[in-house]
């Protein structure tokens, strides 16, 4: 069966912008706003899995060639590494410090380390939730 | 500040990670874990060393002060418990690296085992009553996977009953957390002890206190036990040993931090109920022992038993029966590793459980019977090895509470456990030879080696028993006094 569905791949294309734009907005804004890693990473696991539905695995697999599992692993390292640096600054573990800086686009912008951290738990929120629906859709 | 006392739970954490990423190289695999497991060892060690000089160590997470960041807590109940668990651990490692078979071995097992050393260890560490139930969560969730790993009939009969009933404490957990949390506005250890000394433990706090009996009661199998014989049969020998060895004794620590810390004010309530607890979970552990002619059963029941025994020297809240219990402890998971993994080692070379069905092994395998022999004695508490001194502490202990009843009880047990695995000797080992060299399903190559390590640390353990008195004797100190602890972590407050 090739059911025809073109409606419903246009308004992927045009919904992924949408909803992966948003998700970077609920990531950067988790300091200040309702927002962070965990709802980031699970909005943009959302918009994966809308590709899923829309176009066939394989096809995803093919454009994003991305192994979830590791993702998952490397979010939770890059979050625990980051606690560890403040070790070998000779502060206690889960440290955190900031500061401002002057960016091109920006102006002054305040960076935090604890947004490494945030990128780490949203990394581990997208390997895990597409690593869960990746593994149930296929058939044993 | 010290931020050594982190190092025992980041390193498995760090090393499991990294697996995660290099899946197919098993070699690699098994030599990180290796060293990860070796490195919690040493630093438990050091850090056994700077509590003993300088008293107990904790970190403010974040370097927020006390009551409101999360505090690691390194005193020396914890630190003998993490280096006891690590040494353990190395050896049930080496055992799983010629059992455990390939294609566990592909699929994730060392990152999960290094979680589950992950979330025993910040259990262990932790002076944060909601982060012990994070740690719970990183152990347990460790754990199911390891239950079910391999994907037998089985396996995943047992890993959902395991499931469900872990998943209805620990929902009973949180609750109790939220109860304690709506009453004393704390979730520190310390500033809890603190709160609970001021407010007095009226009968709406011991109360709570019995949910948080209840919840680990479920965790360390003290009478609520039912759960624990199917699910530590199911899973490979190397698993159910660490499991037999770690998990529960995660709750037996929880229920001592609670109930020497923050609830120790109404003994004559909580504390005698937990010695009725334990004396039911050592006598029906016992009975449970002795009946079945299955050597996975009478080897889970046993585990049981012991948990009843250590938690009468909590109830009898001395200093001898909590030291007799430190020394219990230690034993504890030593052999409870021991005889599951020469459990293990019988079940491969005849290939059935069945009592009825083996005899005779001592004529091929001498080595393996005179070890099983050594911790057979050794769990029954026979005076040179390493399971009498906790007995003879514990039973003084009870005794001197006024609790004659439950030493009475402790001491019939251990005749009862003495007859359980002496009914395995003697079956197994004597006897005509029914099955001769080229019969045999299965070779003891290379699981022979840290049977011999455990089998030699127990006979150290009993006759250097001199040699750990101060650290148990510091240890003990830091559970009577529960004001050490409570200086020692509010000290970073000022």
């Amino acid at each position: 069966m090739n059911p025809n569905d073109v409606i419903l791949r246009s308004v992927t294309k045009v919904a992924i912008v949408i909803i992966l734009t948003f998700s970077i907005y609920l990531f950067f804004g988790g300091h200040h706003n309702p927002g962070g890693g965990f709802i980031g990473g699970l909005s943009v696991a959302a918009g994966l899995v809308l590709l899923y539905l829309a176009f066939d695995i394989e096809t995803v697999r093919k454009n994003i060639p991305v192994d979830f599992k590791k993702v998952a692993g490397l979010g939770v390292l890059l979050a625990v590494l980051t606690g560890m640096t403040s070790i070998f600054a000779g502060k206690p573990f889960l440290n955190q410090t900031f500061g401002y800086f002057n960016l091109p686009v920006f102006g002054k912008t305040e960076l935090a380390t604890a947004v490494l951290f945030d990128v780490g738990v949203a990394l581990a929120v997208i390997g895990t939730a597409v690593t869960i629906i990746l593994s149930i859709s296929e058939d044993g | 500040m010290n931020n050594l006392v982190i190092w025992p739970i980041i390193i498995p954490l760090i090393a499991g990670l990294i697996l995660i990423l290099f899946r197919k190289n098993i070699l690699f695999q098994r030599l990180l874990s290796i060293l990860a497991i070796i490195g919690i060892g040493v630093v438990s060690v050091s850090l056994m060393s700077q509590i003993k000089g300088n008293g107990i160590q904790t970190l403010q997470a974040g370097g927020w002060a006390p009551p409101y960041g999360i505090s690691i807590v390194a005193d020396m109940f914890s630190a003998i418990l993490l280096l006891s668990s690590s040494i353990v651990a190395l050896f049930c490692l080496i055992y799983s690296f010629r059992s455990i078979g390939e294609k566990r071995e592909k699929h994730y097992f060392y990152p999960f085992y290094l979680f589950l050393i992950t979330g025993v260890n910040g259990s262990f560490l932790t002076g944060d009553i909601f982060n012990l139930f994070v740690c719970f969560e990183v152990m347990l969730i460790s754990s199911y996977v390891l239950i079910s790993l391999g994907g037998t009939k089985l396996q995943l009969r047992e890993s959902i009953k395991y499931i469900l009933i872990n998943v209805l404490s620990s929902s009973l957990f949180l609750v109790a957390i939220a109860y304690l949390y709506a009453m004393l506005g704390t979730l520190n250890f310390a500033h809890l002890s603190l709160r609970v000394a001021e407010a007095g433990q009226d009968g709406l706090l011991t109360t709570v206190s019995l949910l948080f009996l209840i919840v680990f009661g479920m965790k360390a199998a003290l009478f609520l036990f039912f759960w624990l014989p199917g699910a530590y049969s199911a899973p490979p020998t190397a698993i159910a040993a660490v499991f037999a060895a770690l998990l529960t004794k995660v709750g037996i620590y929880a229920l001592f931090r609670t109930f020497t810390l923050v609830f120790y004010h109404k003994p004559e309530v909580t504390h005698f109920i937990i010695g009725i607890l334990g004396a039911l979970t050592m006598l029906l552990g016992a009975i449970g022992a002795i009946a079945y002619w299955d050597i996975k059963k009478i080897l889970t029941y046993n585990v049981i038993v012991g948990v009843g025994f250590i938690i009468a020297g909590l109830a009898s809240q001395t200093p001898n029966g909590i030291m007799g219990s430190l020394y219990y402890l230690i034993h504890d998971i030593l052999i409870k590793a021991l005889i599951f993994l020469l459990g293990g080692a019988i079940i491969v070379i005849t290939g059935t459980s069945k009592l009825k069905e083996i005899s005779g092994l001592i004529r091929n395998h001498p080595y393996l019977g005179w070890m099983f022999f050594i911790a057979a004695l050794s769990l029954a508490g026979i005076p040179p090895l390493s399971g009498f001194l906790g007995k003879v502490f514990i039973t003084r202990g009870t005794f001197e509470a006024g609790y004659y009843w439950l030493g009475g009880i402790g001491l019939l047990t251990s005749l009862m456990v003495l007859f359980s695995i002496m009914k395995i000797f003697m079956n197994v080992f004597w006897g005509e030879t029914a099955l001769s060299k080229e019969m045999e399903k299965g070779t003891t190559k290379g699981l022979m080696f840290p049977i011999g390590c455990l089998t030699a640390l127990t006979i150290t353990l009993g006759l250097g028993a001199e040699g750990i008195h101060e650290y148990v004797q510091i240890a003990a100190d830091g559970l009577v006094n529960p004001s050490l602890y409570i200086e020692a972590v509010m000290a970073g407050a000022k």
